[in-house]
């Protein structure tokens, strides 16, 4: 017990330093705004949006930005920006949800592998390599053409197929933690191997999983926008940056508005949640200049 | 090195097994009997259809005898017919023997991606050495910043963005297509010439977020060697900063990025589905949507297990380069 009051401890001390780093980086404090401010759209959407995200008005098909509609509208004559705010939900939901489930399996696996090591180590790393070499967004659309798109299906199937590299690093953690003297303390007073792995090592091998899984929201929200806009994703009327894209597609030649701002807020989000994940890495750990 | 390209060999088995065991998984991932599902979803699917789908997967037979089936065929690269109307076979429709070598599929997107990969290389090398020869200076600070903003671009955005500009405002590059209708009427060297206008974008876009991630490992890779001890020995014994950095940093700093080149395969590969969509590229990946979007399972299935192989030779070409050129790999 003593040793887990002395890890709270240091783990305070850590995080007001890496509150201060944060905020000297700027990139890192800009991206760390950005992220809120989505998360607070988002939340609060139908309070932000001026208009229903569904509404049509054949009044104003194909409007270009004015003071009525700051982004334009869409073929249907909807508010881009309404749809846009009502979109960053699917996003921010999409790309939490994946992420979560990713996140888990990559914990759980790497865990054991890197506690347990020999052959369930070698089985579970193989399987990495395996999951590696299926290029994922290929294999994605494969399995959402036989089980179906929801927001649902697509939220789980980008999840189970982007958790290798948390495995790989959880395991990396475990392997030059679990020789350490309060693991071996633990061990010595009688705690079982489950306690010892998720009580014990993990909370020290949190850290780079965190920004892992900051990075790996990037990841998800491009992924999906991707599917939407293909039309493999969240399906109209449900607005989405991904399929608000589509009809900029379709209305390339007239419409600039369609297609410059939705994509633009997809590019500022990944830039967001990037900025914050590589913050936080140099924050964690200064000396090295990562990637 | 024979010992070496042995070993690596071998421990591509499990791999192999692997990659064909998802693969078919993934035909019984559906609740319930997979043709069950594959009606459902698809009106289209015939109850004839059907009995084609159980008999060629071998649905009535154990699990284990299914799969031994499905192994069998790949070797033999056969996949089935595609359910579409004219049910030629996938292997037909993804190496078309029928006409050009060059205007096959399989040839385009590898062509695309093959260029792709050159221009990262040549791109990204350069810039990442800039950054880590100025670290924390203006140029490189810049460059972080586009690097950032690289990676975050949606690549079906900025195809967009680019057909806007370049095809319909401009109208300097053809909006989609890899030919114009003419093509067949221009001489030889108008043909290529055709042909390098309909892939300027493409190429742009499909290496854009590349470069972006290939220049800050490139920067990374040479701050490291530039750090080693053996660096510090030649500057000691008086060698040119431009030898330190051009000939002795810089030969050790591509090392890793031949491994990084073999790990990026499955990410173009990915993207080609979208880019070949977008720009209306005949190549696999546009195979792979109208696939997906018509529920068109064994071209699905045969396009799936076709680039999860070539993302595996590509892994090995890379590791053999690399036991090539680093005789570390080769000795351990």
């Amino acid at each position: 017990m003593h040793k887990g009051l002395h890890g709270q401890h240091i783990a305070m001390h850590k995080t007001t330093g890496i509150v201060k780093e944060l905020l000297r980086n700027r990139l890192a404090l800009a991206g760390s705004i950005v992220v809120s401010m989505l998360v607070l759209v988002a939340i609060f959407a139908p309070l932000v949006a001026p208009y229903n995200c569904k509404e049509i008005n054949v009044q104003a098909i194909l409007a270009p930005p004015s003071p009525s509609h700051w982004l334009g509208t869409d073929e249907l004559g909807r508010d881009v920006l309404s749809r846009m705010i009502w979109g960053s939900r699917i996003s921010l939901a999409v790309g939490f949800v994946a992420v979560g489930i990713s996140t888990l399996i990559g914990i759980i696996l790497g865990a054991l592998s890197g506690y347990y090591g020999r052959w369930f180590d070698s089985c579970i790393m193989r399987f990495v390599d395996i999951m590696l070499c299926i290029p994922s967004f290929f294999l994605i659309l494969a399995v959402i053409a036989f089980v179906g798109q929801s927001i649902w299906n697509i939220m789980a199937i980008i999840g189970i197929t982007s958790w290798m590299g948390v495995a790989r690093l959880v395991r990396a953690e475990f392997l030059s933690l679990k020789e350490r003297e309060f693991v071996l303390a633990a061990r010595a007073s009688g705690a079982g191997d489950m306690r010892i792995i998720f009580l014990q090592i993990l909370p020290n091998a949190m850290a780079p999983v965190f920004v892992s899984a900051i990075l790996g929201v990037a990841a998800a929200v491009l992924i999906e926008s991707s599917l939407s806009f293909l039309g493999l994703g969240v399906q109209p009327p449900t607005p989405s940056w991904g399929n608000i894209l589509t009809s900029g597609k379709d209305n390339i030649e007239t419409a600039w508005w369609l297609s410059v701002f939705p994509g633009g807020a997809i590019l500022l989000t990944v830039l967001g949640y990037n900025l914050l994940g590589e913050g936080l890495q140099d924050a964690l750990n200064p000396r090295l200049n990562k990637k | 090195m024979i010992v070496y390209l042995a070993k690596r060999l071998l421990s591509m088995i499990p791999v192999v097994i692997g990659v064909t065991l998802i693969s078919f998984l993934i035909i019984h991932l559906a609740p319930g009997k997979p043709t069950d599902v594959m009606t459902e979803l698809n009106p289209k699917m015939t109850p004839e259809a059907r009995e084609r789908l159980v008999k060629y997967y071998g649905l009535d037979k154990p699990v284990l005898v299914q799969y031994g089936l499905w192994l069998k065929r790949i070797a033999l690269l056969d996949f089935g017919n595609s359910f579409s109307t004219d049910s030629r076979p996938v292997i037909d429709k993804i190496w078309d023997k029928k006409v050009p070598v060059a205007d096959r599929r399989l040839s385009i997107t590898l062509l695309i991606n093959i260029l792709s990969l050159l221009l990262i290389t040549a791109i990204a090398i350069p810039v990442g050495v800039y950054s880590a020869t100025r670290p924390y200076s203006r140029g490189d600070r810049i460059t972080t910043v586009l690097v950032f903003i690289g990676f975050a671009t949606p690549t079906f955005w900025l195809s967009l963005l680019m057909m806007m500009l370049f095809s319909v405002k401009l109208g300097w590059l053809p909006i989609s297509g890899l030919k114009s209708l003419n093509y067949a009427t221009l001489s030889a060297s108008g043909q290529v010439l055709d042909k390098a206008m309909h892939l300027i974008l493409p190429l742009f876009v499909s290496a854009f977020g590349g470069i972006a991630g290939m220049s800050r490992y490139m920067r990374s890779s040479m701050l490291e060697a530039i750090r080693a001890d053996y660096i510090t020995t030649a500057r000691a014994k008086g060698l040119s900063e431009r030898a330190v950095v051009y000939k002795h940093a810089l030969r050790n700093a591509l090392l890793p990025l031949v491994t990084i080149l073999g790990m990026s395969i499955p990410g173009l590969v990915g993207g080609s589905v979208i880019f070949e969509t977008i720009f209306g590229i005949p190549g696999m990946g546009q195979l792979s949507y109208q696939a997906i979007m018509a529920r068109d399972y064994p071209v699905i299935m045969g396009l799936l297990t076709v680039t999860a192989f070539l993302t595996l030779i590509g892994n090995l070409v890379a590791d053999i380069c690399y036991a090539f050129i680093d005789p570390r790999i080769r000795v351990h």
